[in-house]
Parts: structure tokens; sequence; C-alpha cells
């Protein structure tokens, strides 16, 4: 069993690694998180020093406190280095694909299983829920959380991560059911397998390729919620330097500095795109379907 | 079909329920009084107590619910605390121009996204497929208001073609339309692309092949028809997206439609506005979706008698 586990993370390198698009975008997301972990070394000026004498500054202007002696893209309405700000934000975004898929993953995870393994009244109410979840546009769903709750990143964290686990679900519990009439399932059952034994190590593991197509496909999802949340001003609060954030910020002065606009929004861009192209990589390889 | 039709229905009778309750439950958990923030700072504990009892605040929460939910069962959604106007007044002033947006958006989507969907799927593996799958994929990947801040930019500012913001006549429809439309034109157009490369691998589709049939009448007399089903499908769903999802382009254009009615709402815990406008947005979510599922067992009989 772990040498079958095993050969199928080998399996799923190998082929990922075949394909030139999967590699770039690969390459990209870890350059991100090195970029998020160093922040502090790699950015030119501490995102939050003020230099108001050279507000919206553009690009290459020259700075007083920068390393590099330039604002390299420019500053926004405060004086702040938006290149510093960038570099910091992804810590924000990362920080939200990460988390808030997690948080999705296990609730999603819990409730399919516990509503295809169980079946019955468990399955009924739980997949009611769920209906009642799909009814909400997602988005209105977590601004309504963020008014309940508060504007702070853990919040955008329990906003994102309630509101996407009900796709999950459905997910999880079609693979259940498929799975628990399987033989090597029946077995383990005859064998004396508790039921938590019986989900954990027989039937969940073998329900792992579309959880990862689902969360790969999820982490842009979560990025992008979180850049409108912080948009409409309910996300990640002042100073902290958010993508989403900078936008908000950097609306009113679309006319007069653009710059300020268009550099976090291609970083959004940019990040999303990757982890997009790397899940479409995944679906094709890991969707039997698709597989011809 | 129709026992079907009739299942869907009723079955959506409890699922706008539920939203009602988790709407209610969710505006409950926020802190803080209505009475007092309507009254400003300050305020004299009889006139608070006075609002309170006005606004039924006073009664146990249950019984607000249930309150709520009787009315609404009539079509009552209760009164603005704000505006003093009906709930229902106010969402029949919004919901045209949401779905004025909504409908030229789908459009602009349709016909931009079918073409370049077809054309990627029929060009398979050359340039066209793989440049426009990419620009497709920016633009989903493209924050929806961030485009609308450069469009307003380039064709507002810089090119002066289309006002900024506002809504004051038909040409203010144009940049919130494009803007979302090139965003469901990238769906469409993927999804497009992906079905008819489906349909194609089929064995009858080899069959008209063998039997010597031009390519043009194998592509547009045999793959597209059952290529475009799914595709339907995905439009329907996309248009209850496009209805809804109006929070973002409404307030970066200034559109005085629904999605910023509930933006306002919630900003000024307008408790029977957000109530109204959280369950009329999901109640035409859930229509949609009903149309969709319903035209796609007309359109996919395997569905109907699953």
């Amino acid at each position: 069993m772990k040498e079958r586990a095993e050969h199928f993370w080998w399996d799923l390198a190998r082929r990922l690694l075949r394909r030139p698009v999967a590699v770039v975008s690969l390459f990209f997301i870890a350059a991100l998180v090195l970029v998020a972990i160093f922040a502090s070394f790699l950015a030119p000026a501490n995102p939050n020093q003020q230099e108001l004498l050279s507000r919206l500054a553009p690009p290459g202007s020259p700075s007083d406190f920068t390393r590099t002696g330039t604002f390299i893209l420019g500053s926004d309405q405060v004086g702040r280095d938006i290149l510093s700000r960038i570099l910091y934000g992804s810590r924000i975004s990362l920080a939200v694909g990460l988390v808030a898929v997690s948080i999705e993953l296990f609730l999603g995870t819990l409730m399919g299983a516990l509503a295809g393994y169980f079946g019955g009244w468990v399955d009924t109410a739980i997949m009611r829920l769920a209906d009642i979840m799909f009814a909400f546009p997602s988005l209105l769903f977590a601004i309504a959380v963020m008014y309940a709750l508060g504007p702070s990143l853990f919040n955008v964290f329990v906003a994102l991560g309630v509101t996407g686990w009900a796709g999950l679900a459905r997910l999880v519990r079609g693979e259940v059911l498929r799975l628990k009439t399987q033989e090597f399932v029946e077995a383990a059952k005859a064998a004396g397998s508790t039921h938590g034994r019986l989900i954990l190590k027989h039937i969940l593991p073998n329900a792992v390729a579309p959880l990862i197509v689902a969360a790969t496909l999820g982490i842009p999802g979560a990025i992008m919620g979180e850049a409108a949340l912080s948009f409409l001003g309910l996300g990640v609060q002042p100073p902290t330097p958010s993508w989403g954030s900078m936008i908000y910020e950097a609306r009113s002065y679309i006319r007069v500095a653009p710059w300020f606009s268009i550099w976090p929004g291609l970083a959004i861009m940019a990040t999303v795109f990757a982890f997009n192209l790397l899940g479409d990589a995944l679906r094709d390889i890991l969707d039997p379907r698709l597989r011809q | 079909m129709l026992r079907y039709a009739i299942r869907r229905l009723l079955w959506a009778i409890p699922v706008l329920v539920g939203v009602t309750l988790v709407t209610f439950i969710l505006l409950h958990i926020v802190p803080g009084d209505p009475a007092l923030n309507m009254l400003g700072e300050h305020p004299d504990p009889q006139t608070v107590e006075k609002l309170r009892r006005q606004l039924g605040l006073d009664r146990p929460l249950p019984q607000q619910y249930w309150d709520f939910l009787s009315h609404a069962a009539v079509g009552d959604l209760g009164t603005s605390y704000y505006r003093k106007v009906p709930v229902t007044q106010l969402i029949a002033q919004r919901f045209p121009v949401t779905a004025t947006i909504a409908l030229s958006a789908m459009a602009v989507g349709a016909a931009l996204g079918l073409s370049t969907g077809i054309l990627a799927g029929v060009r398979h593996r050359t340039f066209w497929d793989t440049g426009s799958m990419a620009v497709a994929l920016a633009f989903i990947s493209a924050p929806i208001f961030w485009t609308a801040l450069l469009a307003q930019l380039l064709l507002g500012f810089r090119w002066g073609i289309l006002p900024i913001s506002g809504w004051e006549g038909p040409i203010y429809v144009v940049m919130p339309a494009l803007v979302l439309g090139t965003r469901y034109a990238a769906s469409i157009a993927r999804y497009t692309r992906s079905s008819l490369l489906e349909v194609i691998r089929q064995d009858y589709i080899r069959t008209a092949r063998a039997k010597g049939l031009g390519e043009r009448v194998i592509i547009y007399r045999h793959t597209l028809k059952n290529a475009l089903i799914p595709v339907v499908t995905i439009m329907g769903l996309e248009l209850g997206g496009l209805l809804t999802g109006s929070i973002l382009t409404e307030t970066i254009f200034g559109i005085p439609g629904l999605g910023l009615l509930t933006l306002d709402a919630l900003t000024s815990r307008d408790m029977p506005l957000v109530q109204g406008t959280v369950v009329f947005t999901a109640f035409v979510f859930v229509i949609s979706n009903l149309v969709v599922d319903l035209s796609y067992a007309w359109l996919n009989p395997r569905i109907r008698y699953a």
C-alpha cells in the first residue's frame, strides 16, 4: 500500500515535469514562495515607510530611503515604495491561498466523507446544507461574513474557507460513494476496521487525485477572493500591504498615477495565471476521462 | 420531464428558506444594535427603546425570523430603515439596471467566446489555439475590478471613447458590458474548445470523415450541434453569476444596480434591506440554475431519467 502511494507521487511528478507549461508555472510559484519568505531581504525598502515629498512618483523616480535610490515601480499616495509593497503583499496572497483552501479542504472532505460514508439522514442533512451554500453567490456570502465578523486577515481566511466547502463536499461524497462498495474496502471492513480507519486509511487515500486538482484550482479562487474583499475595504487592514488593498487605494489615482494600479493587478494576474496553468495540467494528468 | 421539473421547482423552496435563515443568523452575529446605529451618538435611552419596539427588535429572535419569513412568503420584504421605502420597491428599481448590464455582457461574451472557442478547437494545436487560450486564461486570471480600472484608464481617460462612470443613457452600458463580457467570453471560449475537442474524437465524426464529408460540413453540421449542449449550460450558469456578481463592477462604474444597493445596505447595517437584497439575489441565482438544469435535461435525455 505504501509503495503504491509513493508510486502515485513519483508518477505524478514525472508526468508533470514532462509538460513545459507545468514546469514554468511551478517555477513561478516556487519563486513566489521564496519572495514571500525573503521579502524583508529582497524589498528595497520598508513597505510602510513614507516619503511624503515624493507621493505618486512615477517608476524610476529618485528616492531617499530605498536601497536602490529609486522607486523602481513608482511610489503610492503617501510615498511608499510600490515594489516593496508588492513583494510583501505576496505573503498575504499566498497565505490566503494556502489557509483558505486548507479550511475548504478540511470542511469539504469531512462533510463529504460523512455524507457519502454514512448515507441516510446524515447524507441528506449535509447535502441540503450544501445546496443552501450553493444558492449564495460566493462573493456575496464572503462579503456578508466579513461584515458579520469584521475586517481582518484571520476573518478573510474564515470567510473564504467557509464559502467554498460545498463544492468539495459534493466531490468527496461522490468519490466515497464510488469507493465504499469496492472489494478492498469490504475486505478491510470484514477484517474489523473501525469507521474512522476505513474512511481515513482506505477510502480517502484513493480519492486523493480529484482533491489535488480541486485544491490547486481553489487557490487562485481564494487569492481572487481576498483581492476582491480587500478591494472593497473589507479585507486586510492598512497599512499591511495586500495586492487587493493596493488597488483599492490606487483606484482614485488611476488617471494621474496609473502605475499604482497596474503593478499590483499584474501581480495578482500572474499569480492566479500560474496556479490556473498548474491546475489545468494536473487535471489533464489526473482526470482519467481526459487520459487518452 | 414535467415530473422532474416539478420536483426541482419544489426543492427550490426549502433551499430559499435555508438561505433566509443563514442570512438572518449572519446578520445577527454582527455586534451592535441597529436602533443605536440609526440614532447616532448619545441617544436618549427612551427613544432607543421606542425605536427598537417600532422596528420589532425587542421581540425574541425566533419570532423576528418568523415575522420576516411569513411576510416574505407573501412578497413583503419589509421597509428599509434608512430609506423608509419598501424593500421590494427598491429592488424593483435596481434590478432592471443590473439585468441590462448582465444581458449585454452575456451577448458580448457569447459572440466573442463562441467564435474564439470554435476557432481554437478547429485549429487545434496551432498558434491560434495556443494564443487564444493563453489570452483567455489571462482574462480569467485578471481581477474584474482591475480590468475595469484599465478600461476606464484607456477607453475613458486616454482615448475618450466612452464615459468613465455613471448611469445616464445607453452609452453607459457599453464599458461595463465590455469588461464583464470579455471575462465571460474567456470562460465560454475555454468550454467551447474543450467540448468541441471531445466531440471531434467520437466515432460518428470519424464515420463522417470516412465517408468523405468535407471538414466544413463535419464541423458545422455534426460537431457543433452536440458540442454546444454543455456550453449552453455553462452560459446559463454564468448568467446567474453575472446577475449576482455585479457588486464589484457596479462599485467601480458607479452604476445604481442591485449589487451597489446590497453593498450600501451592508455598510449602513440596514437589516431589512440586506435581508431582502441577499434573499432576492439568491432567488435569482436559484431560479437561473433551475432553468439551466431543466434546459439541460431537455437537451440531454440521459439526465432526465437518471
